[in-house]
């Protein structure tokens, strides 16, 4: 099984497609467009949101609201989308099944990068956010200066479980008859070709993989290294270096 | 010059956290509120630079209303310092320092040169600079925390409880250190505490206030100590005042007679020594005692830190009474030992001879009136 699940995966027609066929690299493509679209959309959405509501400790039930949707169940939610919005599209159009795909998985994203950037704000040290408006800053300012880089590790963590997310769910495009490297599951599984469908697993499977070590990636130069608690060899030991330092100094 | 006048502060369930505080904190000087918890000593504070706003009254500073200004552009030419220091985590050290200038449009690295200056002042080595708060100890964060506090150079700072989170012997460290400091920067200073010994210590006027937030007494150190104005004061201000009082003592020269002395890090002489022999080291900076005799090193044998009793504290020539008497009762041949400015023995005085300058002052102070 493995060997042909390899074999599927090294066939140069599964990668280019032929006449007949669409191939890996075109699917590909479809699945990280609707990925990309759905989580930029649910971090326009929920990161301005998780802000304000952090900051201003207000409309906080919409957080629990919100979580809420996570208990949906996204096929179901899919179909009686499209079963609503598909019929409003005449013509050679796929928007009537891409639109209800998209919000299907906005849905999903939302409420991760929302929770967590809400809680990224609330966990900031109240003497810190006190010392921030004590020093002079203004509403903005602390937001913009404190509360929002003090967030950022839980935001990333947020975006990341949203993208997984996102990515492994993006698979059901393909049970409306869209694209995405779902096509292979869906396609496999009709056809009773399972390498093509176990190939199309762990294909949605690394893409989710190198999604998350870009997101890593982006993370680690964000974020600031006091956070992090990074520290380059010379300090290593932080506090406890600090404190032989102190004794030393100041003890004498 | 700050000013309290009727200053109320109630919140809207009724209760009332400060009562009709009028009091002035003179310029260049350290007011210190000190009470209970719940007494509205930290409201009082915070009401100076509008964290929280009173129901009625008015504070000014210099005579202007604080409200004249909008609260982050007051806040700015107001140092605060706080309880667990509250320094940025995700700014280097020398950038939470620099925090208010930056907000002022100072250049940059004007603001961090300033800054630098700063940090070496509040004792922190300048490589600290380019550290992050989690890598320093609490008490070395407390002086960040100071540091940022006077970074644009701020006439009035507000300090709550900024030295109880530090262990003892650091805080007595931060403590000393900021005297020093205010002696040379002069600021106007209120400064919250819980501690009677820290107020006592660091305050130029003392304000107690009681639960309920009305102020109960505003007077210096040493009047509070010998005068408090009522039994909740008196309770307060605690049982042994009368031996704290002291500390503020500075009477005539302590009597000190000359003691006989042996180099440590020699041995014992063999014709022995009296039952307690003081030590001193190369610089004559007193070590400890040695015993001899029967229970004591015998002669001959090595003066070295296993024989050595180093109980006994030192009081310094023209320091404190307290200190003085302290010596005499924490040393283990009765004798108190007496340094001089550079730590140098200058010699050892006797119980009977502090307590009998004790005695001549409480007598000049009770004949002559209030002293200073």
């Amino acid at each position: 099984m493995i060997g042909n699940v390899l074999r599927w995966l090294n066939d140069p027609d599964n990668w280019n497609g032929t006449q007949f066929t669409t191939g890996i690299w075109a699917q590909l493509q479809t699945h990280l467009l609707y990925s990309v679209i759905a989580v930029l959309a649910a971090l326009v959405i929920g990161l301005p949101l998780g802000l304000a509501i952090g900051h201003t400790g207000r409309a906080t039930s919409l957080i629990s609201g919100l979580n809420a949707v996570r208990a949906l169940p996204t096929v179901g939610v899919l179909v009686l989308l499209v079963v609503i919005i598909a019929p409003h599209f005449h013509g050679r159009t796929s928007k009537g099944y891409i639109i209800p795909t998209l919000i299907v998985l906005i849905l999903l994203a939302v409420p991760p990068i929302l929770s967590n950037t809400y809680a990224g704000v609330q966990n900031v040290d109240p003497a810190v956010r006190d010392a921030a408006y004590g020093m002079g800053m203004t509403g903005p300012q602390v937001l913009w200066r404190v509360e929002l880089p003090n967030s950022l590790p839980l935001i990333f963590s947020g975006l990341r479980s949203a993208t997984l997310q996102v990515i492994a769910t993006a698979t059901i495009a393909a049970y409306v008859t869209l694209g995405g490297l779902g096509r292979f599951i869906y396609d496999g599984l009709a056809q009773q070709d399972y390498p093509q469908m176990i190939s199309g697993g762990v294909l949605v499977a690394a893409l989710a993989l190198i999604a998350d070590l870009v997101l890593a990636l982006v993370q680690r130069y964000t974020v600031s290294r006091g956070l992090t608690k990074r520290f380059s060899k010379s300090t290593v030991g932080g506090a406890v270096a600090a404190d032989l330092e102190e004794a030393g100094v100041e003890h004498t | 010059m700050i000013r309290f006048d009727h200053v109320t502060k109630r919140y809207p369930d009724g209760t009332v956290a400060v009562d009709g505080l009028t009091l002035e904190a003179p310029t260049g000087r350290i007011t210190v509120f000190v009470g209970p918890s719940g007494c509205g000593k930290t409201t009082s504070l915070r009401m100076v630079n509008r964290m929280i706003e009173p129901t009625s009254g008015t504070i000014t500073i210099d005579d202007r209303d604080v409200t004249s200004l909008p609260p982050h552009e007051l806040r700015r030419t107001i140092g605060y310092v706080i309880q667990h220091a509250g320094l940025f985590p995700h700014r280097t050290v020398i950038d939470n320092v620099a925090t208010v200038p930056f907000l002022l449009g100072t250049d940059k690295k004007q603001a961090r040169a300033r800054a630098a200056e700063l940090l070496e002042r509040v004792g922190l080595p300048a490589h600290f600079a380019r550290r992050y708060p989690a890598q320093l100890s609490g008490g070395q964060q407390q002086r960040v925390g100071v540091a940022r506090a006077l970074a644009a150079d701020p006439p009035v700072m507000l300090m709550d409880e900024p030295f109880s989170a530090v262990d003892p012997v650091v805080r007595e460290q931060l403590q000393d250190q900021f005297l020093q400091l205010q002696e040379e920067l002069g600021k106007t200073i209120v400064f919250v505490t819980h501690d009677i010994d820290e107020a006592i210590k660091l305050g130029d006027q003392i304000a107690v206030m009681a639960v309920g937030g009305h102020l109960a007494q505003l007077s210096s150190p040493a009047d509070l100590l010998a005068r408090p104005i009522d039994a909740f004061v008196a309770g307060f201000v605690g049982r042994d005042r009368g031996y704290r009082a002291l500390g503020f003592a500075r009477g005539a020269a302590l009597p000190t007679t000359p003691e006989p002395t042996v180099r440590f890090g020699e041995r014992v002489p063999p014709g022995g020594l009296e039952e307690w022999t003081l030590v001193v080291d190369d610089t004559d900076q007193p070590q400890g005692w040695l015993r001899s005799g029967p229970s004591g090193s015998p002669p001959g044998s090595p003066i070295d830190d296993a024989a050595l009793f180093r109980g006994g504290t030192l009081a310094t020539q023209g320091g404190s009474l307290r200190a003085a008497l302290d010596a005499c009762l924490s040393s283990p041949s009765g004798r108190g030992v007496v340094v001089d400015g550079d730590g140098r023995l200058e010699g050892t005085v006797h119980l009977d001879a502090v307590t009998d300058l004790i005695a001549s002052r409480e007598r000049a102070e009770v004949t002559g009136g209030a002293d200073g």
